[in-house]
């Protein structure tokens, strides 16, 4: 009995021990205190010395932490357990997060930079006026493709419909990139909520089932650097990324429409130094800022100013800076609430189902 | 002596209840809720559509075949293991892949099955020509059960190594064949090991989520599947734990039919 005790007091005494030694390193590391701001963001989506020169400017430690999905970024903010003082989610989770009250409205007198935002990414309709968020990068969803394996460029969805292209087609894991897909194929918003206009989407995706190889996540870089298949849908940042590593490809957005997506940059209800995460904001909205973090990551800066001081050879790319006629054609995924989201992963399931 | 024995009782009670029977009744509990919050039924009448259904049919079959070519391959490396001169060596051997995380093994796996992968290159050299080997359901099995063979070695090893010698003597000097041994003696005598593997590789084969997308591309969807999209992307909690509900009895039922009675021979 005494040796039982003795064990849980040893026990206890070095937990006690390893949280005062954490704590102290905490310290020191600057996780503690108003002069800090932590900042939660996607992996490698940001260039790191601009995190230094901030720091540099003002004094002010950045903590970084990074996310995987935007629903995981949402449960962490939603939860409260852990302080954020800016976070960068995707349009329908800006949405999301504004209707569960947990962000702060910006003030835009502390944020100057962002007259240099391009007006045609300024006040859409995910946040009106832009109370809660600022575009942090933007971007479309279209077809990565090999042009050996195509006679002409995809230029229509419908060409992944191809008999040619059997087993050779590499699929986002996304319901809403893929149903969207469907429905754009049909002519239909990609915001469609019509339950007969789903099911011919999804009636017109099974029949692409024998061209479909894999419905992948993040591998499906590594996937088509690597030419594991001749075409992919895939988003504009992540086709940049695998064209940089793979040159023979090439990336093309089908004129029915598609997706226009953007990451933005938020303030969390949970945040506890608001005038850093303003100051941080500004920071990465100042022009020279924002080109050099668009040149690091390789997506499409929204900062107007910005763009004009990128080399000519990316800011002229038709494939990534698309012209207005184009970004006409191109939809914002709105917030179709729970249920309807819940139908739309419903009838993805059914598609991979049906992709055995 | 009662009270000592009762003091001691506490922890394991507190565990129990705060780590088992706590999260089930939590997950049964939201289980009776829609995405909404509100409290529903059809979560239970959406289980029972074909397309559920189908997916757990489909992953019972492929986790009985994960068990089976485990069960096929552990057994007689088990036995030889208990054989060798270094046997404490080789199982660390056999042991150690089970120390590398899952993602990175997936990965590697990606580079051998890949179009231009080692696997490929030498199915070249030999004028066997390219295979499409990654995103099938031969791939989710074969990795599957490189994943999880470890833990179908282990307990039919510790049964082998506590099995009598005396009764294989005594079994040979009765005229029975190596086979007749095998099949009459040193079999039955190591079925517990064998219900155990069974259980620590069909069980978890059942829910399997991570390798059905990196290495099956989505070509195979588990129940695991389901429960990951819906409490991380749909955020359905209610169609996640009901599934999970129904993971929960499933896995219940193979334990208890699976029951492992203690056996005297296995005392040695």
């Amino acid at each position: 009995m005494r040796q039982l005790v003795q064990l849980f007091a040893v026990i206890l005494v070095a937990s006690l021990g390893l949280m005062a030694w954490t704590n102290a390193l905490n310290r020191s590391a600057g996780y503690a205190g108003a002069d800090t701001i932590t900042v939660f963001n996607w992996g490698d989506y940001i260039d790191p010395e601009l995190l230094k020169e901030f720091q540099e400017q003002t004094g002010i430690t950045v903590i970084y932490e990074t996310f995987d999905s935007n629903e995981a970024m949402m449960t962490k903010i939603a939860q409260g357990g852990t302080t954020f003082d800016v976070a960068m989610p995707s349009e329908y989770a800006v949405e999301r997060l504004m209707e569960d009250g947990l962000l702060v409205p910006l003030d835009h007198s502390k944020l100057p930079n962002m007259a240099h935002i391009d007006p045609r990414f300024m006040d859409m309709s995910y946040d009106p006026g832009n109370v809660y968020s600022v575009p942090y990068f933007w971007g479309t969803v279209g077809i990565l493709y090999n042009p050996e394996a195509f006679d002409e460029p995809p230029v229509s969805w419908d060409a992944l419909w191809d008999p040619s292209l059997r087993n050779d087609i590499l699929l986002v894991d996304g319901a809403r990139e893929i149903i969207g897909m469907g429905l754009n194929s049909l002519g239909y918003s990609l915001n469609d909520t019509d339950e007969e206009h789903l099911q011919e989407a999804l009636a017109k995706l099974k029949r692409l089932t024998p061209n479909v190889k894999a419905i992948v996540g993040d591998e499906i870089k590594m996937l088509m650097t690597g030419n594991e298949a001749s075409a992919a849908v895939v988003w504009s940042g992540d086709a940049a990324e695998i064209m940089w590593e793979n040159e023979d490809l090439d990336y093309v957005v089908p004129e029915e429409g598609s997706n226009l997506w953007f990451d933005s940059m938020v303030i969390p209800k949970t945040a506890r130094n608001i005038e850093g995460a303003h100051l941080f904001i500004n920071f990465m909205l100042d022009p020279e800022n924002a080109a050099r973090n668009a040149e690091y990551v390789g997506y499409s800066t929204p900062n107007a100013t910005a763009l004009e001081m990128l080399p000519e050879e990316i800011r002229e790319d038709e494939r990534f800076y698309p012209g207005d006629e184009l970004i006409a054609r191109l939809e914002v995924y709105e917030n179709l609430g729970k249920r309807m989201l819940a139908y739309y992963n419903d009838l993805f399931l059914e598609f991979k189902m049906h992709a055995k | 002596m009662a009270r000592t024995r009762n003091f001691y009782l506490i922890p394991y009670v507190a565990w129990i209840v705060l780590f088992v029977a706590a999260p089930i009744i939590l997950v049964a509990y939201y289980s009776f809720f829609d995405v909404e919050g509100q409290f529903t039924l059809d979560n239970y009448a959406k289980f029972f559509t074909p397309i559920y259904l189908r997916m757990t049919l489909g992953s019972f079959w492929y986790a009985f075949l994960i068990t089976a070519f485990s069960l096929l391959v552990a057994y007689p490396t088990a036995l030889i293991l208990t054989r060798l001169k270094h046997k404490q060596l080789w199982l660390l051997l056999i042991i150690l892949p089970s120390w590398i995380n899952l993602l990175l093994k997936a990965y590697a796996f990606i580079g051998l099955f890949g179009k231009y992968g080692l696997v490929n290159a030498v199915f070249e050299t030999v004028g066997i020509g390219g295979r499409q080997l990654l995103f099938n359901d031969f791939s989710f099995v074969f990795v599957s059960v490189y994943i999880f063979i470890p833990f179908m070695i282990l307990p039919i090893y510790n049964a082998l190594e506590e099995l009598n010698p005396a009764l294989i003597d005594a079994s040979r000097d009765l005229g029975a064949s190596a086979w007749t041994t095998f099949r009459r003696v040193i079999f039955p005598l190591t079925l517990d090991g064998v219900k155990a593997g069974c259980q620590a590789v069909f069980i978890p084969s059942l829910s399997l989520f991570m390798i059905t997308r990196l290495i099956a591309g989505n070509r195979v969807i588990t129940l695991g599947t389901a429960i990951e999209q819906h409490f991380l992307v749909t955020q359905d909690w209610g169609m996640g734990a009901t599934i999970a509900v129904f993971l929960i009895i499933a896995m219940a039922l193979i334990m208890f039919a699976t029951g492992i009675g203690k056996r005297g021979a296995l005392r040695g």
